[in-house]
C-alpha cells in the first residue's frame, strides 16, 4: 500500500471520529478541539491535493482564526465544568434519522453516477497564477469576488463591533 | 489528484461530514455548538469543491477560488455569530436555545 493511500484514510479517519466527537461530546471546550482537528484534518487533504496555498489558508483561517474565536466566546460565557445534559431520545432519533437518510440517499447517486475521466493536464498551482486569478477582471479572473469579499469583511467588523459593544 | 485514490471516496467522506454537521446542527441546544456544526457543513462543501476542481477539471481553479471565498464567509458568519452570542449571553445569561425565547422586553 502506498504512503499517499494510507495518508488519505487516515486523513478521513480523523475527520469523520473527530466530527463525531465533535457533535457529542458533552464538554464544550472539548467539542472546539475536536473541530480543530477536523479542521487541520481537512487542510491535510488540500495539501495532498496540491492546493498549497489554500491548505495554508485553512490552517490559519479556519484553525487560528474561528477556532481561537470560538474558544475565547466559550470561556467568556460558560463556566467549564459544566457538562450538557443529554438531548432527549427524540431529538437524538430526529437527528441521527435525518443524517443517516440524507447519507443513504446521497452515497449511492455519488457511487452510480458515471464521471467523466480526466484526460487533461493538471495547472501548477503556484503563487503567481492565484495572485493573477485574484486580481485579474477578464477570462478566468475573480477581481470582481475579491472586492465584494472585501466589503463583506469590512461590513461584517463593522457589524460584530456595533452588536458586541456595551450598551450606550 | 492524489495518487491511487478514487474520486468518489473524497466525496464520501465529505458527505459524511455534512451530515454530521447536520445531525449536530439538530441535536445540540447550544448556540456555540450550533455554530461549530456550521463550520463542518461549510468545511465540507470546501471539500467538495476542492475535489471536483482538481479531478474533473484540473485545468481551471474555479473550485479553489470559490474555496477561499467560503473561507472568508465562514469567518465573517463566525465573528458577527460571536458578537450576537456575546449581546443574547448579556442579556439573558444564558446560550442555551431553550432559554432564549423571547425578542424583546
Amino acid at each position: 500500500m502506498a504512503t499517499n493511500v494510507i495518508m488519505f484514510y487516515l486523513f478521513s479517519a480523523v475527520i469523520i471520529i473527530f466530527a463525531l466527537l465533535s457533535i457529542t461530546t458533552r464538554r464544550i471546550l472539548r467539542a472546539a478541539v475536536y473541530l480543530l482537528f477536523v479542521l487541520v484534518a481537512t487542510a491535510g487533504i488540500y495539501f495532498m491535493l496540491q492546493y498549497q496555498f489554500l491548505a495554508a489558508v485553512q490552517l490559519t483561517l479556519y484553525a487560528g482564526g474561528i477556532v481561537v474565536l470560538i474558544i475565547f466566546s466559550i470561556l467568556l460565557t460558560h463556566q467549564i465544568n459544566n457538562k450538557f445534559e443529554v438531548p432527549g431520545v427524540g431529538k437524538i432519533l430526529l437527528g441521527a434519522g435525518v443524517a443517516i437518510a440524507g447519507a443513504a440517499l446521497t452515497i449511492p447517486a455519488i457511487l452510480s453516477y458515471p464521471f467523466p475521466a480526466v484526460a487533461q493536464h493538471a495547472l501548477d498551482v503556484n503563487m503567481q497564477t492565484i495572485g493573477i486569478g485574484l486580481l485579474h477582471t477578464g477570462k478566468n479572473g475573480y477581481a470582481l469576488p475579491f472586492e465584494v469579499i472585501s466589503i463583506l469583511l469590512l461590513a461584517s467588523m463593522i457589524g460584530a463591533i456595533v452588536i458586541a459593544k456595551k450598551g450606550k | 489528484m492524489i495518487q491511487g485514490i478514487p474520486f468518489t471516496h473524497i466525496l464520501i467522506v465529505s458527505t459524511i461530514m455534512f451530515f454530521i454537521g447536520v445531525a449536530g446542527f439538530i441535536t445540540r441546544k447550544n448556540l456555540i455548538t450550533m455554530l461549530m456544526s456550521t463550520e463542518l457543513i461549510l468545511n465540507s462543501v470546501c471539500i467538495n469543491f476542492v475535489v471536483f476542481n482538481r479531478y474533473l477539471y484540473p485545468i481551471n481553479l474555479q473550485g479553489h477560488f470559490f474555496t477561499m471565498i467560503i473561507v472568508a464567509i465562514a469567518a465573517a458568519e463566525a465573528s458577527v455569530a460571536i458578537a450576537l452570542i456575546i449581546n443574547i449571553y448579556r442579556r439573558f445569561s444564558s446560550i442555551e436555545v431553550s432559554d432564549v425565547s423571547e425578542m424583546k422586553n
